[in-house]
């Protein structure tokens, strides 16, 4: 492949990481075999794949310093089959010597980021939708179901279609009281529910390199919103506790959509009903009334999201009838939450705290919403039904957000309830 | 199914169709009923919260006709299962969400993408479908339509019945007649 004057052009990253994995050089467009630097897989897809991986003839699998193990999506288990599904996982990691998360360590892709068990450059699959979060490491990481998983288990490969690449340079500063969730929004509003869908999104710009681990993984999250295969952020200002080797995209590498978005007045940001691609500005749902808030997911439940809400609720009561359920991440974020005096200012306000894992996010337990409920929360999506109940409305927003509208009662601007 | 009538590839069925874009996984089958390990339970909860009838009135060899990004959301394998296990012998769909478009054919449910061109076929007509040529014909109007074709590697995952049974014959993944396989 060539540019217009005839020299062979660049290549993107996820171009560069899949050539590192696939042992030649690949392009766009091109099928390939890869080697795979790690696997997880959880209570909601991990039973199935154990399933396959035994009716595929697997005794061992191929590594088990690099498969993982979460129970987070039921957990813990609201009933007896959930509960007999976790111990049939408890007895394939013992058996396997992989690695294991058992309840309330939290949600995966944070236990995977937390624990390093992906790293910078690493081809990761996980049996869930947001594994691109590893994205914001600087990994090409792609979500998977179950028997996708298996095959891997048992090879240690697995064969995909090298994406094209869309490019997204954000352009401008964040204004102040936006967050990485708010511009995510934004974006996914842009592109679409399936608008990057078979491809790879690349984040960049001088916002990103203001930002910390934790915003970065709130933005890669998102990328699976727009349907994409992953989402990578530049690693331009990416600190991590231990030394990596950055991949950055040639300068002439070739995408096939380049956005140039400004979010230098970048307004709060919202998803209604009935998808997360149905975003607009605050101003246009404020004033929503809403029955409960949820702050929680692998989106928006880390410590820097926890201290958003705490700064907003403290010393303030939630509005009457209206309640607030919090699952924090991991239970490394709910013990600096508790040191720091986060979880006490939120639980004076009022809220509701369960276990770290998904919680309500996927609607299994511990949160259902009633008929004609309207929920505000800091997950990811708000498809009919998400939550446990089809008849409920699911609005997204930041954390700031979530809390500024437990305090009205309605879909409120934080700026104004908590200047 | 009734008998292939023309072709081994050929399969006949009867259309639901359900032309409407984003129909998510949830949709498909609520995470609240994917807990289980039992296929058939699945079955009678496929298209639960898009369609309450839906399950009762799928017959084995039915084909489901749908819209644009089929499938978005999660990664749930119970998705396809579920459709399969109501009796969909395939799905048609004007385009797929990347990782159900993988397990269908992981788990050898064949998925066709036919794009945004118009169409006339509705529930009750009579399809039958090369599934490997992507040729799609309507018995009960005459209309016949074209779709997208699978990569190889798909092909002959879906041949074998799914991804399980592609791993017990070849034990690794192969990409017939691409540089680098490795066989
Ligand atoms: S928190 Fe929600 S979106 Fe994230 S992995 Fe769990 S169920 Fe999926």
């Amino acid at each position: 492949m060539s540019n217009p004057s005839g020299a062979v052009r660049g290549l993107t990253v996820a171009e560069k990481i899949i050539s590192a994995h696939a042992g030649r050089a690949v392009r766009a467009g091109e099928l390939v075999i890869a080697r795979i630097d790690g696997v997880m897989a959880t209570d909601a897809t991990g039973p199935l794949a154990i399933v396959a991986f035994s009716e595929m003839g697997g005794k061992r699998v191929w590594d088990p310093a690099k498969v993982s193990l979460i129970l987070d999506h039921a957990a813990p288990a609201p009933n007896e089959r959930v509960s007999n599904l976790h111990g049939m996982m408890r007895a394939f990691a013992r058996e396997q010597g992989c690695h294991f998360y058992d309840i309330g360590a939290g949600i995966c892709h944070q236990l995977m980021v937390e624990n390093e068990h992906v790293r910078p450059g690493d081809l990761f699959l996980g049996a869930d939708s947001h594994t691109p979060t590893y994205g914001a490491l600087n990994a090409f990481a792609c979500g998977v179901g179950s028997t996708d998983l298996a095959g891997a288990l048992l090879t240690g490969r697995t064969w995909l279609k090298v994406p094209e690449t869309i490019r997204i340079n954000l352009v401008g500063r964040m204004p102040s009281g936006v967050t990485a969730k708010d511009v995510a929004l934004k974006l996914v509003g842009l592109i679409g529910a399936e608008g990057a869908n078979y491809r790879a999104v690349e984040f960049a710009g001088p916002a990103i390199r203001e930002m910390s681990l934790s915003p970065r993984m709130t933005l890669a999250n998102l990328a699976s919103e727009m349907g994409a295969k992953t989402g990578l952020v530049d690693p331009a200002g990416l600190t991590l506790p231990y030394d990596f080797v950055p991949t950055s995209p040639d300068p002439d590498a070739e995408y096939c959509v380049i956005h140039s978005v400004d979010i230098g007045d970048l307004r709060p940001q919202v998803a209604r009903p009935h998808s997360p691609g149905n975003v607009s500005p605050i101003d246009d749902v404020l004033g929503v009334r809403i029955d409960a808030g949820f702050i929680g997911s692998c989106t928006n439940a880390r410590l820097d999201d926890l201290r958003a809400a705490a700064r907003i609720l403290r010393g303030r009561r939630l509005a009457a009838g209206v309640r607030l359920i919090i699952a924090p991440v991991s239970r490394r974020v709910f013990n600096h939450a508790l040191a720091d005096g986060t979880i006490a200012a939120l639980s004076e306000a009022g809220a509701t705290f369960i276990p770290a894992g998904c919680g309500p996010c996927v609607g299994t337990h511990e949160g259902v919403p009633g008929d004609g409920e309207v929920v505000i929360s800091t997950a990811n999506r708000n498809y009919q039904g998400r939550m446990g109940n089809p008849n409920a409305q699911i609005y997204l927003a930041s954390p700031a957000v979530v809390a500024a509208s437990v305090l009205a009662g309605a879909i409120a601007d934080p700026a104004v309830v908590a200047p | 199914m009734t008998a292939p009538p023309s072709g081994d590839a050929a399969l006949r069925g009867v259309a639901h169709v359900y032309d409407l874009d984003d129909i998510d996984t949830d949709r498909i089958i609520p995470g609240k009923r994917t807990k289980t390990l039992v296929v058939a339970d699945m079955a009678r909860y496929a298209l639960e919260d898009l369609d309450p009838g839906f399950a009762r009135r799928a017959q084995a060899g039915d084909i489901l006709v749908v819209g644009r990004n089929f499938g978005c959301g999660s990664s749930r394998e119970q998705a396809p299962m579920a459709l399969k296990a109501a009796g969909m012998a395939l799905v048609i769909g004007r385009s797929f969400a990347r990782i159900f478009y993988r397990n269908a054919i992981n788990i050898g449910l064949p998925v066709l993408e036919i794009g945004d061109r118009p169409h006339a076929i509705a529930t009750g007509h009579t399809l039958e479908v090369d599934a490997e040529a992507g040729r799609i014909s309507d018995l009960s109007d005459g209309m016949t339509y074209s779709a997208s074709q699978l990569p190889r590697v798909m092909l002959d995952i879906l041949r074998g019945g799914g991804l399980v049974n592609y791993l017990v014959k070849y034990g690794n993944y192969r990409l017939l007649g691409q540089p680098g396989e490795d066989s």
